[in-house]
């Protein structure tokens, strides 16, 4: 065997290292009694967890990935594109344990803190190994790396019964997904005869209807993980019950990641006879996700309930970015995906740390909290603004160029696409603005307190909200992705 | 009746329609159970009909090969892990709910 393959997972090692340190601190490190409690906690592994994580993803970004690689006999694959994406989840993640910090020294949280980021690291190097797969077996074990893990981490709020019932709600549902999705393969195995990507797209016929059915089956399993319309109804009740750090964590990285896989394993295994199937499907898809989505998100008076059915309706906008199926919407995707990292974990930096003060999560104990708090108002209404579309902020541009990638492929049903897809826009500015108007305009007393935030919790909104006024304005990073994904090599 | 068994032959039919068989009995056992072990083993059943799937389509349609086997066997360890996280899960819910009923699990709804 030649050992040099692994130069090609330079990052997935890198992650591997960086959670390996942190499980060695975790046994070894000194513990300290915790105040109140006869339980012992590790002493600094937070600081030190982020402090590795920060300095891994500065060398995600400078580890050459090259050319594009595929090692293992053909099972796994890198490229540019490929580090890129890692990358910018790198990112969100980097963001998540800043903002999760000031929840993991809560009381009961601080004996177990450890086990919650190692918990996270390896779903990220799940998803990792989701992303870079060309072959079903080893995306199937990095799907269930990645959701497995998280079903423990949306439990992990062992007194609140809210999580525990999102938890069973959640592992159920990821089980029946995955047992779908499998059948699925098991008829593309049957059909083709093999399991690597390139080989089935080789293999399959056009015009076979089983191998429709089959994947039908594979893009209910991986909607079910993006929470695509009419696999969405665990979303809200998980993303309500689960820790604010989990639910940031599942809405922002977990749905980022699998989206990427989602595109890799249509484009490429079923892209060549059945990508008028699949995109039709999609299209269906994507028109039910947005407007289902944006519907239920206006009835909403809990903000992580509220930003569940967003999260929602913005997948549908993301899936805008695999059914256009050129370079410039895979782009777009992936600058779509960056800004929505940051938007959304703006909106739940401010949750988080409203939550850990005085634990409302309430839209209406909002009201008049530009008085109170202006700091945090601020933040939440750009992080609003973005997530919505108005123009300065990021998130304008990052709609903006998906809608350009989606009419790029010219037919009159893209044009009908894009078209509803404004309306819906249109229509969630309604809901994200009730949160402004609540903060803003509403001249009641407000329930929350002037308190001041925590050290952690204000760098993560810092970094947030500079991303969010930064990237629309900063043309470089679109500009770096599209020569990215113009020249794959 | 020996003549008949003598010209036994093996069809991948009689494997896979059992197979079907067992995966819509999951499928139907999950949406109408409402005791989570039940419906955990009803998942159980979904899984294992596909892990039955990739063997027989290996042994009669690409018998030179062992890549569906190798996935069966890698699917067992990832079915026994889930169910593992699932149990604990359970468990934690029942310690805190005092049943494993799901109709008891609606607090959060709409």
């Amino acid at each position: 065997m030649d050992y040099s393959q692994f130069l090609a997972m330079k990052q997935e090692i890198g992650l591997l290292v960086v959670f390996l340190l942190v499980f060695l601190y975790d046994l070894f490190a000194p513990r300290y009694a915790v105040a109140g409690s006869d339980k012992k906690a590790v002493k600094g592994i937070s600081t030190i967890t982020v402090v590795l994580f920060a300095l891994y993803t500065v060398y995600g970004f400078f580890c050459t990935v090259g050319d594009a690689q595929l090692v293992f006999g053909g099972m796994y694959s890198t490229t540019p594109v490929v580090a890129t994406i890692k990358n910018i989840l790198n990112v969100g993640v980097l963001i998540v344990l800043i903002q999760s910090m000031q929840w993991n020294a809560s009381e009961p949280q601080i004996m177990r803190r450890a086990e919650f980021y190692e918990l996270m690291l390896i779903t990220l190097f799940g998803m990792y190994l989701m992303i870079s797969a060309r072959h079903f077996l080893l995306f199937v074990i990095g799907l269930e790396a990645a959701s497995l893990p998280l079903a423990a981490m949306v439990a992990f709020d062992k007194n609140k019964y809210e999580s525990h019932e999102a938890a069973v709600k959640y592992i159920l549902t990821a089980l029946f997904s995955s047992a779908i999705f499998m059948l699925g393969l098991s008829f593309v195995y049957g059909l083709t005869g093999t399991l690597y990507f390139d080989k089935i797209a080789e293999a399959s016929v056009e015009g076979s209807g089983m191998l429709i059915v089959a994947m039908a089956f594979v893009m209910a399993g991986i909607g079910f993980k993006l929470s695509l319309v009419p696999f969405h109804l665990w979303t809200a009740d998980v993303y309500q019950g689960a820790p604010t750090s989990v639910t940031s964590y599942l809405s922002v990285i977990s749905k980022g990641a699998t989206a990427f896989a989602f595109m890799v394993v249509m484009v490429q295994v079923f892209g060549q006879f059945y990508s008028a199937a699949w995109e039709w499907m999609l299209y269906g898809l994507i028109i039910l996700t947005i407007t289902v989505g944006n519907l239920f998100a206006i009835r909403q008076r809990n903000m992580k309930r509220f930003l569940a059915f967003s999260s929602v309706s913005q997948a549908g906008y993301i899936m805008l970015g695999v059914i256009g199926a050129n370079d410039m919407s895979l782009a777009a995707m992936m600058f779509y995906i960056l800004v929505y990292i940051f938007s959304n974990l703006a909106a739940f930096g401010v949750i988080q740390s409203i939550e850990n003060k005085t634990g409302l999560v309430g839209m209406d104990s909002y009201r008049g909290l530009s008085k109170t708090n202006p700091r945090l108002a601020f933040a939440m209404m750009l992080a609003m603004f973005s997530l919505a579309g108005i123009p300065p902020f990021a998130g304008f541009f990052s709609k903006f160029f998906i809608f350009t990638g989606a009419l790029n492929v010219g037919t009159t049903a893209m044009y009908v696409l894009v078209l509803i897809a404004l309306i819906n826009t249109i229509v969630s500015l309604y809901y994200y603005l009730l949160v402004v108007k609540a903060m803003y305009i509403s001249d009641e007393e407000c329930e929350i307190a002037t308190f001041k935030s925590k050290c952690s919790e204000r760098l993560a909104l810092v970094i947030t909200v500079g991303g969010i006024i930064l990237l629309g304005i900063v043309s470089v990073v679109y500009n770096s992705l599209l020569v990215l994904t113009e020249n794959p090599v | 009746m020996l003549d008949l068994l003598n010209n036994f032959q093996l069809n991948s039919l009689m494997f896979l329609i059992p197979s079907l068989f067992m995966f819509c009995c999951g499928v139907y056992g999950f949406l109408t159970r409402r005791n989570m072990i039940a419906m955990l083993i009803s998942l159980e059943l979904m899984l294992n009909s596909v892990d039955m799937n990739f063997v027989v389509f290996n042994r009669f349609l690409c018998p030179g090969e062992m890549e569906g086997m190798f996935f069966t066997l890698f699917a067992i360890a990832i079915a026994a892990a889930e169910t593992a996280v699932a149990i604990a899960i359970i468990i934690n819910a029942y310690r805190i709910a005092k049943d494993i009923d799901v109709k008891d699990l609606t607090k959060m709804k709409f």
